[in-house]
Order: C-alpha cells, then sequence, then structure tokens
C-alpha cells in the first residue's frame, strides 16, 4: 500500500472513529436529571466541550496507532535509522497557535456560561443552608415565610422561582451540592458562601456533602424537593406551627457564629 | 562489640534514637512543668511526647547511622576522615542499608524504596476498592476508610512518584551530563535516608489511638485541626520527605549547572536533564509552601496558635491557597521528569532525533513558570472570592498549550521512524494515550460551570489517575525498563515485560475510566459508602483493580528474576547515544575512566558520523557551555 493510499486510509478511519465518539457522548446517559436552568447551560457546556476535544484525542491515538502500523521495525531493519528530521517551524508554530486558540476559545465560552448561570434575576427567594457534623438544615427567612422564620431538615423549593442559597457551616467546611443543580459550594466557617439556582424541574433530588468533614461524610446526604408554587406555600404554612415548637433548633438566620 | 555500637550503622541508631525519645520526654515535661501544667498533675502527655519525638527519634537515627558525622566532625575541628572513596560503589545487598555517598547506589536505594511504597499504596487502593464493591459497609469502618485514602494518596504522592523519579535521575543525570557524582554526595545520602523515615511515620499512624491520619491528602483545616493524633504523624512525615525533596533538588541544580563534561552546552543536553532541571527549580521554589502549610497546622494543633480557627480570627481559606501553591506545582514535579524519560525514549526507540528540540526545552519551562499562576483552580468551589477564578481559569487553559506541544513533537518524531516496540517503548506509547485523556480531563476541569458540578467527585479521581498512573507512573514503568540493563548489568525478560504492559494498560483503562462517569453521574470522592444506584459501576472498577493490582506482580517477578539471573547485558543495549551507554553496564564507581568531551547533540539518529560524545580528554580549545570536571569532591 502506498504512503498516500495508507494515510488516506488512516484519515477515514479516524473521521468515522470521531463521527462514533461524538455519537457515543450524545448517547451515553452522563448526568443526574437536568432540574434547574443552570444544568441546562452546564450540561451543553460539557457537550461542546466533548465534541471540541474527541478530534484531538482521535488525532493522536490515531498517529500513534499508524505508526506502529507503517513505521515499525520490520525484520532487516534492526540496525536502521530513521531520517534525521530535527523540526519544522511552521509545524511547530500551527500547534502551538491552533490549540491556544481552541483553549482561549473554550474557556471564552465557559465564561459566558458561568455569567448566566450566576447572574442575578430580578426576583429571588433567599435559603439559608447550615452545615454541621453530619447533617443539613435549611432556614427559611420571614421574607419567604411571609411570618415566622422557619428551621427545617427538609428543603422544600418552588419551581421556576430562583434562589440563592446562603451557606454557613457550625464546625468544619462542608460542600452543599446538589447534583440534579450541577451547582456546589463549599461551606466553609467563619464565612457564608453562596450560590443560586433556579429548579424547572418537579422532583425530588439528592442533597450531596461534598467535601470529606469526619467520620459521618459519606451519609450526610438530604434531599431537595422541588414542589408547584402552590405546594410550597402550603409546605410553609405547615411548618410554621411545628417552628414554633422548636422542631430543630437554632434560629432562621443560621446557627453558625460568623 | 564496643566499635559496632560506636561506628555509624543501625547499632549505634538502636541507642541513639532512645536518646532522642529520652529528649522528646526530657523536653515536654520541662516546658509543661514551668508553664503552669503542673496544675493538671499531668506533666508528661503522650501527645506532647509523640509531636517532639517525631522530630527527634528520627533526627537520632539519621545521627546514629552517620547521616550528620562528617559535619560534625568538621564543626567540632576533629579531623574530617580523609575521602578514601569507601563511601562508593555496593558490593553486597548489605551496602544497601547504611549512608553511601555514590549516587548509582543512592540512585537504586531511592528506586527500590519508592517501589516498596508503590506496593503498599497500591494495596491499601486494593483495600479501598474492596469496600467499595458494594454500597454499605464491608471490611472497615468509616475512619480507618478515610485514614486508608490519606495515606494511600500520601505515600503514592510523597514516596512515590516524586521520590523515584529523583532516584532514576540520581542514576543517570550524572552519568548523562559526563560527572564522577553528584555535586554535593553526602547531602544526596542525607536526603535519600529522609524518605524512609517519612514513609514509616505514615504508615505507623495506623497504630496510634485514633487511627492514621483520616482527612486526605490534602489536609484541610479546620478538619486536620481538630483530628486525633495521627495527623500528626502526617504533617511531620511532611517535612521529612519535603526535605529530601529539596535537598536532592538543589544537588541536582548545582549538579546540572556545575559539573556538566567538556562540550556539554545546555543545549546539548539531553531532555531528562532538561526536564529534571525544571522539575528542580519547581521543588525548590514550591516545596517550602507545603512545609509551611503543615507548620501552620502542627502550631494549631499542639499549642493553638489559632491560625485556622475561624471563632478565634483565623482564615481558613489561607490554608488552602498555601497548601494549593506547593500542590499544584507539585503535579508538574510529578510529570515534568516522565516527559523527560519518555523523550530520551521515543527518541531512540523510534530512531530519529527528537522533533523540535528547543521547542521541547522551551517548553518544559513555560510549564515551570505558568505552573505557578493556576494553584487556585483547586478551589473554584471553595468559597473564595470569585474574581480569581477568571484569571486562573485563563492560565490553566493556556498551560495546556506547552504540554500540547510536547505531545505534538513527540507524534512527529514518531513519524517515518523506525519504531523499535519493546517493554518501553509500549509503556511510553500507552504513556501518550493515556496522559492525553487526562491531560483533555483536566481542560474540561479548567471551564469553571463545569467543575462546579464535578469538583471533588469521582471525576476528580478518574483525572487525577489518568494524569499520575496514566502518565507518571507509566513513564516510570518505561524509565525503568530502559534503564534496567544499565542499572543491574543484565536484561530484563522481554516477553514479561509486554504481558506486564498490556495487563496495566487495559486494566488501567477498564479500572480509572469508568470513574468519569460515576462523577458526572454524582458521586463524591471520599465516601466509605455511596447511594445504591452507583453499585454496578463500582462492582465493576472494583474486579478491574484487583486485576491491575495482580499485573503489578508481572512486574515484580521480572524485576527480581532478572536482576538475580537475566542474562548480562552489553553497554549499549539500545543503540542509544547518551554519554550513560557509552560506558560499561553496570558503570564503573566514578562513572567514566577516562573524561568524556561532548562533539554534539544527545539524538542525532539518523545522520551519519554524528556522535554526541566520546571518551576522551577535551582538547583545550572545546568552549562554550563547558565547564571543568571536577574530581570527585569529599
Amino acid at each position: 500500500m502506498s504512503r498516500q493510499r495508507s494515510i488516506l486510509l488512516a484519515v477515514v478511519l479516524a473521521l468515522i472513529a470521531i463521527a462514533i465518539g461524538i455519537w457515543l457522548s450524545y448517547t451515553i446517559h452522563w448526568f443526574p436529571p437536568e432540574a434547574s436552568v443552570q444544568a441546562h447551560n452546564t450540561d451543553r457546556l460539557y457537550h461542546v466541550l466533548v465534541i471540541a476535544t474527541i478530534p484531538i484525542f482521535v488525532l493522536v491515538v490515531t498517529v500513534i496507532l499508524y505508526s506502529v502500523w507503517q513505521f515499525r521495525m520490520k525484520p532487516g531493519e534492526e540496525l536502521k535509522d530513521g531520517p534525521p528530521i530535527h523540526g519544522n517551524t511552521r509545524l511547530e508554530v500551527i500547534w502551538t497557535a491552533l490549540p491556544a486558540i481552541l483553549l482561549l476559545g473554550m474557556v471564552g465560552y465557559s465564561f459566558v456560561v458561568l455569567y448566566e448561570n450566576e447572574k442575578r434575576p430580578a426576583r429571588e427567594i433567599d435559603i439559608g443552608v447550615t452545615g454541621q457534623q453530619f447533617v443539613w438544615t435549611y432556614q427559611y427567612p420571614p421574607s419567604v415565610t411571609g411570618g415566622a422564620p422557619i428551621n427545617s431538615y427538609k428543603l422544600y423549593l418552588p419551581e421556576g422561582e430562583s434562589v440563592d442559597f446562603s451557606m454557613r457551616s457550625k464546625d468544619v467546611i462542608h460542600a452543599f451540592w446538589i447534583p440534579a443543580f450541577r451547582l456546589q459550594e463549599d461551606v466553609v466557617p467563619g464565612i457564608v458562601t453562596h450560590w443560586r439556582a433556579t429548579p424547572d424541574r418537579l422532583g425530588s433530588y439528592p442533597v450531596v456533602c461534598n467535601l470529606l468533614c469526619g467520620v459521618g461524610h459519606s451519609l450526610m446526604r438530604s434531599t431537595a424537593h422541588v414542589v408547584p408554587e402552590a405546594q410550597f406555600r402550603a409546605w410553609i404554612k405547615s411548618q410554621e406551627t411545628t417552628a414554633s415548637t422548636g422542631a430543630v433548633g437554632g434560629n432562621a438566620s443560621g446557627g453558625a457564629s460568623g | 562489640m564496643v566499635a559496632k555500637f560506636r561506628a555509624p550503622g543501625f547499632y549505634r541508631a538502636s541507642w541513639t534514637m532512645v536518646l532522642g525519645l529520652a529528649f522528646a520526654i526530657a523536653v515536654t515535661w520541662l516546658v509543661r512543668n514551668f508553664t503552669g501544667h503542673a496544675t493538671y498533675a499531668h506533666y508528661l502527655n503522650e501527645d506532647a511526647v509523640l509531636t517532639v519525638a517525631l522530630f527527634s527519634v528520627p533526627l537520632a537515627f539519621l545521627a546514629g547511622i552517620g547521616g550528620f558525622d562528617y559535619w560534625f566532625y568538621w564543626a567540632t575541628g576533629r579531623p574530617t576522615r580523609p575521602e578514601d572513596h569507601s563511601g562508593h560503589g555496593a558490593h553486597s545487598w548489605k551496602d544497601y542499608f547504611r549512608i553511601n555517598t555514590d549516587h548509582k547506589v543512592i540512585g537504586i536505594q531511592y528506586t527500590v524504596t519508592s517501589f516498596f511504597f508503590l506496593l503498599v499504596g497500591g494495596l491499601i487502593g486494593m483495600l479501598m476498592r474492596a469496600q467499595l464493591a458494594q454500597p454499605g459497609a464491608q471490611f472497615v469502618d468509616a475512619n480507618t476508610y478515610n485514614g486508608l485514602f490519606s495515606v494511600h494518596a500520601s505515600l503514592l504522592i510523597f514516596l512515590f512518584v516524586i521520590p523515584v523519579f529523583a532516584g532514576l535521575g540520581n542514576y543517570v543525570i550524572p552519568i548523562m551530563i559526563g560527572a564522577p557524582d553528584m555535586a554535593f554526595p553526602r547531602l544526596n545520602a542525607l536526603s535519600y535516608w529522609l524518605l524512609p523515615i517519612a514513609g514509616v511515620m505514615m504508615l505507623s499512624s495506623f497504630l496510634v489511638p485514633g487511627g492514621a491520619f483520616a482527612d486526605g491528602w490534602t489536609a484541610y483545616t479546620p478538619l486536620a485541626t481538630d483530628a486525633p493524633l495521627g495527623q500528626t504523624f502526617f504533617s511531620v512525615a511532611v517535612q521529612f520527605a519535603g526535605a529530601s525533596s529539596i535537598m536532592t533538588a538543589l544537588n541536582f541544580l548545582v549538579t546540572i549547572i556545575t559539573m556538566r563534561a567538556p562540550g556539554m552546552s545546555f543545549f546539548r543536553l539531553p531532555l531528562l536533564v532538561w526536564a529534571n532541571f525544571a522539575t528542580s527549580l519547581l521543588v525548590v521554589i514550591a516545596t517550602p509552601f507545603i512545609a509551611a502549610s503543615q507548620f501552620f497546622v502542627l502550631l494549631d494543633r499542639a499549642l493553638q496558635f489559632n491560625f485556622f480557627n475561624a471563632g478565634k480570627g483565623g482564615d481558613v481559606l489561607m490554608y488552602q491557597h498555601v497548601f494549593w501553591f506547593y500542590s499544584h506545582p507539585a503535579v508538574y514535579i510529578m510529570m515534568l521528569p516522565g516527559f523527560g524519560i519518555v523523550s530520551e525514549i521515543i527518541a531512540v526507540k523510534s530512531r530519529k532525533p527528537i522533533f523540535g528540540y528547543r521547542m521541547m526545552a522551551f517548553s518544559l519551562l513555560a510549564i515551570v513558570g505558568l505552573g505557578f499562576t493556576v494553584w487556585a483552580h483547586h478551589m473554584f468551589t471553595s468559597g473564595m472570592a470569585a474574581w480569581i477564578r477568571i484569571p486562573m481559569a485563563i492560565t490553566t487553559a493556556i498551560i495546556a498549550v506547552p504540554t500540547g506541544i510536547k505531545i505534538f513533537s513527540w507524534l512527529a518524531t514518531l513519524w517515518r521512524g523506525v519504531l523499535h516496540l519493546d517493554t518501553p517503548m509500549l509503556f511510553a506509547l500507552g504513556f501518550l494515550t493515556t496522559f492525553t485523556l487526562g491531560g483533555i480531563s483536566g481542560v474540561m476541569l479548567a471551564m469553571i460551570p463545569f467543575d462546579i458540578h464535578v469538583s471533588a467527585t469521582y471525576f476528580i479521581v478518574a483525572h487525577i489517575h489518568y494524569v499520575l498512573f496514566g502518565g507518571s507512573l507509566m513513564t516510570i514503568f518505561a524509565g525503568v525498563y530502559y534503564w534496567f540493563p544499565k542499572m543491574t548489568g543484565r536484561m530484563y525478560d522481554e516477553r514479561l515485560g509486554k504481558w506486564h504492559f498490556w495487563s496495566t494498560f487495559i486494566f488501567f483503562n477498564l479500572t480509572f475510566g469508568p470513574m468519569h462517569v460515576l462523577g458526572l453521574q454524582g458521586m463524591p470522592r471520599r465516601v466509605a459508602t455511596y447511594a445504591a444506584k452507583f453499585a454496578d459501576l463500582n462492582l465493576f472498577i472494583s474486579i478491574a483493580s484487583f486485576a491491575l493490582g495482580l499485573s503489578t506482580l508481572i512486574f515484580v517477578y521480572n524485576m527480581v528474576t532478572s536482576w538475580r539471573g537475566g542474562p548480562h547485558s552489553v553497554a549499549n543495549p539500545w543503540r542509544g547515544m547518551t554519554l550513560e551507554w557509552l560506558v560499561p553496564s553496570p558503570p564503573p564507581i566514578f562513572n567514566f575512566d577516562r573524561v568524556p568531551t561532548v562533539v554534539g547533540g544527545p539524538y542525532e539518529y539518523g545522520v551519519p558520523g554524528a556522535v554526541h560524545g566520546i571518551l576522551a580528554p577535551a582538547p583545550s580549545t572545546v568552549g562554550a557551555g563547558s565547564s571543568m570536571v571536577r574530581a570527585p569532591s569529599p
């Protein structure tokens, strides 16, 4: 097989591999359910990244396999050397500049997604999150309840409403992560951290502590219930009665000392 | 008999260590007594004694085996022993168990010790996979499990990847640059003996009350400052391992700068030497930061300094910044020497000059510079000021460019070569594929919104194992096979080597590939149990990981039997050009019987009549970049 024909074959196989890779990236069930506006953006970013990087990986593997196929030492070549090629400035400029452009493009797009995900909406509700070894509690301030603040082990969120979580820790660092929202941030003693999400899919989703916080870390889980606005109001009502009897100690402004 | 206890060695160390312990007891007793602890009616507190003893006993051990003898003699004005080179060379296996100033002996000490800790760390990893095969408690409780993954990571980072590169470099670099030894042979010996101390300390933390340190190798505060006694073992062991790497890095820098053979200009250095030069710069600049971070933790723990106690005005995030200012460059400390090894092997096994030699060298330096500007990408979800994420994401994306240059240059070196697909080459090619994957997932992690989802999940576990196992360990295996004939004078078994490669390559991917999916689906790392929906993939991973562990036995068997009874190797089995292949296998005590002179580049394969070095004295006219070849310094 001539050099041209073998290269052509390799290129065709590489293109097929790229197509299969991209097809697989859409068929494989990568993520938990997309339950927030931010999750749609982040998943789209992921797919763009995968599609942009599959050709690079295929290129590297193709060159390796092609070299192994075409350039491996044949019997009788034990003492043969390859051609003394020391470099090629044009090629080196290309493989410095092109990846740089591609990378800056990707990181630029990621900033767009970041801005979209984090921008403050016109209206949002505030919910406090307190992490302590090894439970989560949630604080609903008067601005949300319309009455007395509520402190609960349960996290209920109204569908379609942007929520800003204000997170405090009573002891060590935790991380408040809702995989279905694709969002998390550490909960750090001494400071208040935030993230915001707009849940847009009804259902119950795991809340996971995602930073090692001691022996009970792997069991520090909770559930986020995304419910229709009316049901959210009804739940708040039902809590107000239990809250007054002090179901969970602490108060709505968060138990952590600042 | 008395002489035995006075001469440097393990006999003397046995009583100096007792003295070290007595010192720790005396100091804590005195300090606690005079600072008011008498009221507590216990002058002696085992935590306090142990904290001091973790420093004093190892130092006493080093004094006992003779690590400081020369300097003690010199400082006290006693006649120092005349240099009779008795510390050079190894004549029996016992010579590997004493202070030895020969860089070749030290290189083997380093390498074998590191591989011992690889096996221990790997076994711990398999225990973890046994625990994770099914959700729910399996073998160990959560505290022990947290200890297992913390010790696994710490051993493999501080006692395997970093020192094994120092070991291979120790053996090869002086010969490659045409020097008789390292610049500071006694410092070299001392830096080796700090290593087993750090390793034993990390392992023995399993024996103390409260169990081994269990806060991950990152030891985030305030969890680490409030943790049981085992955490102190981590903080102190890191000091010993860190001191060892700084000493070796200084030694490499001075050796490479001042002891090159005549004619060996910087741009005639083999890329392995360039890589270790770059790595050593990273080590000497960055390592003090992790030392500092662990001293802060020690002071918090032992003396209530409250650096990281938010309730007392401490700053929790400060720890992470100082820690990652070392620990991100550490990623390159664990990778650049591997780049060097792969450059050597791909050039020799493709029978072609390395493509774009100067860009290969410059890209190493670019990585050194950029490596210090990306640390906070480990903290995108830490709660630090939000703006820091933006510049760090840009630099993190850009640092992939020099790495990409290296990968493309290796590919171009393969092109039209005559590929010898033996074991070192297979590992080098395996490295290229797995490391590319690890690099790609690294670039994805630079994208902040994506990182926010997968940060601290199994996606990260997959990424770092693609970089450190698929990357570093593949290059280490490649390097060990490549220089095995030089170091031992014998050939390894090629058939077993290939078996080792294929089993490692396949089971590596089966073990760590599915972890990407687990992370994306929402499985956190560092958990002793997990949600039931992750059970199937975890069982698959555990089975693959046991096969991966078993594949290492092929390697161990091959190394041990080949070292004992393999066929003798010729001086230059690979037809390599660099200087280490010009001398016999294994090399004579001072490497070169005649002073070598370097007359050309290191990879002139295919250039008719090209030579890199000749074993002849330099003509007096040799100029640029050359330096004196000194007699072995005392």
